[in-house]
């Protein structure tokens, strides 16, 4: 195929070319910004939490009525052995939060007492020997709490227990040498010694203000003890998440009625958690989706739309061409190959568009760098979108009748 | 002539469906788009308190031990120097300001409690911010010394207990306190919730939690302090307070401090006052430094924070690339359907009509497919403003089309399809009419 002619047929049209040409750049300048954008949200929302996601749920349970912290705690007791006793339960911990809540207590952890800045933010989990285990944790340093070091706290108490279990992502940051396990930090109420490490464990938010903490979390061999009431975090035997979620709440009613469990987020299965933790993420990647796909059929619509002009326009110029003996196969390629050098043309403009376009989110939304994958991705789609779209109006004219020619030229 | 060309345009636009419902439809997903996000952007970023947002500040002194003076001070008041400027009455008006979580019930119906979110403030609050009253009103600068047990609930709440009814003299239980309801507001719901907003700056543009409903119940500052102790949150503390959620006197800051001042002379005397207060603290060893004290109006409050959320604005510069795209598409199909009706032109222009009269011509047909995808345009803006008003953000029920939008959406289209139209119709009344009548 030669490519001359081509070209000095397309210098007639420059207008065309030239808006079909900046129509392909920016589709691909923002069709890859936005295939970025929904990757990076996918991937946040498919980060792992380190727990046994499928069998959890939470109950949130309030207290009707004051108590002291000893009455509180007392309640409680009753109601982690009211649950353990289910026969569709496998364990339960009470807790001040679960991963992916959306919030809650994160304080600072220290090296040294006198230290004025903090070495790093953490995620507080309150939590009994049942912990890890509730929540399908994996022990990679050290033990798990005794149940003798297990004891109730009021919200007015120090945060100060003797030990913890941090996240390796924790013990990392505080000790990057390892063998964590036994020295000492200092939480906002006092030292305290490292006893364990866990793998994974999400912390309580995911959202962008949290992510300098992401994963760095410490356990504390507590039972938070409020009028006010927390949550249980209950891990379902494998298969039984339904049948334990409804046996659950009825077994505490049956208990002790002086409580309330909210009906809208008072018992929620980690599926719901995670779903609602990751809601706007994935609210961006749907519309950047949407987004997509309107704009390459808006192109692809604008490039059939043109080309169709080009080849009625065309014509008697087709005619002459089949009857000096060019194939069907000639006149089809004539076009794809018209098309395919506007695209390109267009890619090259659109490719530095969109790092340009890029760049600005990097400093203006605080986005990665585009990786060069994604730029490739959006040029073969819209190089094929393209050839795509000419498809039919140059099938059309390639069937052309060569006897076109001899009409009143 | 206008009414012909317009009849010409319906009949062009008649004869080639297709390419004609492409247009239009182009230039409505672009205007649907675009409009979408421009009303979110608008209903975010607009002036809570029109016209009298300029004389609204919000003083800042540094509490903080380990800052300095070449930084930002900390975005919120320790106590002391909250009820300090607070007693002061330097301004015209003021207010403290903070927010609180307690339960909250009727006694009267004995229905279990609810979680709510308590206001505390002072008198200054409602005339300061216009608040509009349904029934009742306020409480007096006395109620707030002598800690009256009194409240004001919103439009909101009062349909849920009081089924809209004048509720002014009930009785409600916060907490374990009994309050009498003073006032009851109209629906109020300023955009952003303006005078809790504070950190801003460390949160990444996540700052669509500003767009929050008020608060349930408003009661006096101090009152409020003494029913509900013990269960406050401080924006951050410098080292433990004694107790938790008992912040009067700890270290730490919690509280937002509201002033009005009229006239910009005294706007210069408030600064230099907040300046005074903060090196009288810092001699007397209270502050450790006094030179980093700011007082920003409103708007450079909210500005400074940058409320609008980061995807709100992302979303907003990608319509509007979007409705570029939809321009270059129009433009396209313009140049070609034109250019076909070369012939047509040519007939014209060679009985007498000039190249101002077919450009005329081009343009009132540009225009009506431009008014026609606005009309389109409209109700996709309909459709995607319920889209996010479907979605779980705070600010969710603010997405509603307004006059002034809904009159931008038709301006808008038609500016877009003239755009449009300019290069197409330019090309198409430079037609050269002989060449063409030669190949009819």
């Amino acid at each position: 195929m030669q490519i001359k002619p081509i070209l000095s047929a397309l210098r007639r049209h420059k207008a065309g070319t030239f808006l079909i040409a900046m129509q392909i750049a920016l589709t691909l300048a923002i069709v890859c910004n936005a295939l970025f954008i929904i990757q990076q949200r996918l991937t946040h929302l498919s980060e792992p939490t380190g727990i046994d996601e499928p069998n959890i749920f939470i109950i949130q349970n309030e207290w009707v009525g004051k108590g002291t912290a000893e009455q509180v705690d007392a309640k409680m007791r009753e109601d982690l052995a009211v649950l353990r006793a289910l026969p569709g339960v496998q364990d339960v911990t009470p807790s001040n939060s679960y991963p992916l809540r959306g919030g809650g207590w994160d304080d600072s952890v220290k090296l040294k007492p006198d230290q004025l800045q903090d070495t790093t933010g953490s995620t507080i989990y309150f939590g009994d020997d049942h912990f890890i285990d509730t929540l399908g944790l994996q022990l990679i340093a050290g033990r798990n709490f005794r149940p003798e070091e297990i004891t109730a706290m009021d919200v007015r108490d120090r945060l100060g227990p003797p030990v913890v279990i941090v996240t390796k992502a924790l013990a990392d940051k505080l000790f990057p040498d390892g063998d964590a396990v036994g020295k000492t930090i200092y939480l906002v109420g006092g030292p305290t010694t490292i006893v364990g490490v866990v793998k994974l464990l999400q912390a309580q938010s995911v959202d962008r203000w949290a992510s300098a903490f992401a994963y760095r979390s410490v356990i504390v061999p507590r039972r938070l003890a409020i009028s006010l009431g927390g949550w249980y975090i209950v891990r379902a035997r494998p298969g039984q998440l339904d049948a334990a979620m409804r046996a659950a709440p009825k077994a505490l009613f049956e208990h002790n009625p002086r409580r309330v469990i909210n009906d809208e987020d008072g018992l929620l299965s980690f599926r719901e958690v995670r779903s609602r933790a990751y809601e706007r993420d994935r609210g961006m990647a749907i519309l950047m989706g949407v987004i997509c796909v309107v704009l390459l059929a808006i192109t692809a619509a604008g490039i059939v739309g043109l080309t169709s002009f080009w080849v009625g326009q065309r014509r008697k110029q087709i005619g002459v061409r089949r009857a000096l003996g060019a194939t069907r196969q000639d006149i089809l390629h004539y076009f794809m190959t018209e098309n395919f050098l506007i695209s390109c043309g267009g890619v090259l403009v659109g490719a530095l568009l969109a790092i340009a376009i890029n760049l600005w989110l990097v400093t203006r939304f605080e986005m990665h760098r585009l990786s060069l994958f994604y730029l490739l991705t959006g040029v073969v789609i819209l190089l094929l979108l393209g050839q795509g779209a000419v498809l039919a109006p140059a099938m059309r004219a390639s069937r052309v009748p060569p006897v076109e020619a001899t009409r009143s030229v | 002539m206008f009414g012909y060309y317009l009849d010409l345009a319906f009949r062009s636009l008649a004869r080639n469906r297709v390419l004609t419902s492409l247009m239009v439809l182009a230039i409505a997903v672009g205007i649907g788009a675009s409009m979408t996000t421009l009303t979110v952007t608008h209903l975010l970023s607009g002036d809570p308190l029109p016209g009298r947002s300029q004389h609204i500040y919000y003083p800042q002194v540094d509490a903080i031990p380990k800052n300095t003076d070449d930084k930002e001070p900390v975005d919120k008041l320790d106590y002391q120097s909250a009820v300090d400027m607070w007693r002061a009455h330097r301004a015209d008006r003021q207010a403290l300001v903070v927010e609180s979580q307690l339960k909250l019930s009727d006694p009267a119906s004995g229905t279990p409690p609810v979680m709510s979110m308590m206001l505390s403030t002072t008198a200054d609050f409602f005339p300061m911010f216009d608040v509009p009253f349904q029934y009742g009103g306020g409480w007096s600068a006395q109620e707030d010394e002598s800690r009256a047990r009194v409240a004001v609930i919103t439009d909101d709440l009062n349909q849920k207990l009081f089924a809209g009814a004048n509720s002014v003299g009930r009785t409600l239980r916060l907490r374990n306190t009994d309050v009498r309801i003073v006032g009851v507001l109209k629906p109020w719901r300023p955009s952003p919730q303006f005078y809790t907003v504070a950190g801003g700056r460390f949160s990444n543009g996540d700052t669509a939690d500003f767009y929050g409903k008020p608060q349930d119940v408003i009661t006096p500052f101090f009152t409020g302090l003494e029913i509900n102790d013990g269960s406050f949150w401080q924006f951050t503390c410098w080292s433990l307070p004694e107790r938790m959620g008992h912040l009067q006197n700890a270290p730490c800051v919690w509280l937002s401090l509201w002033v009005q001042i009229d006239s910009p002379a005294k706007v210069a005397d408030y600064r230099r006052f907040v300046a005074d207060y903060a090196a009288q603290q810092k001699a007397m060893g209270r502050f450790t430094h006094a030179g980093n004290t700011r007082m920003r109006s409103l708007m450079e409050w909210l500005d400074f924070n940058g409320v609008v959320p980061a995807d709100v604005r992302l979303q907003t510069w990608l319509s509007f690339a979007f409705l570029a795209i939809c321009l270059f598409n129009t433009v396209g199909l313009l140049l070609a359907k034109f250019l076909r009706r070369s012939g047509e032109i040519g007939v014209r222009r060679a009985l007498g009509a000039s190249r101002a009269a077919v450009f005329a011509q081009c343009m009132v047909e540009s225009g009506v497919i431009g008014l026609v995808g606005g009309l389109f345009g409209l109700l996709l803006t309909l459709l995607g403003l319920w889209l996010i008003r479907q979605q779980p953000v705070a600010y969710a029920d603010l997405a509603r089309l307004d006059v002034p939008m809904f009159l931008l959406t038709f301006l808008a289209s038609l500016v877009v399809s003239l755009l449009a139209g300019v290069l197409p119709a330019y090309r198409a009344c430079r037609v050269a009419p002989a060449w063409q009548l030669k190949t009819l």
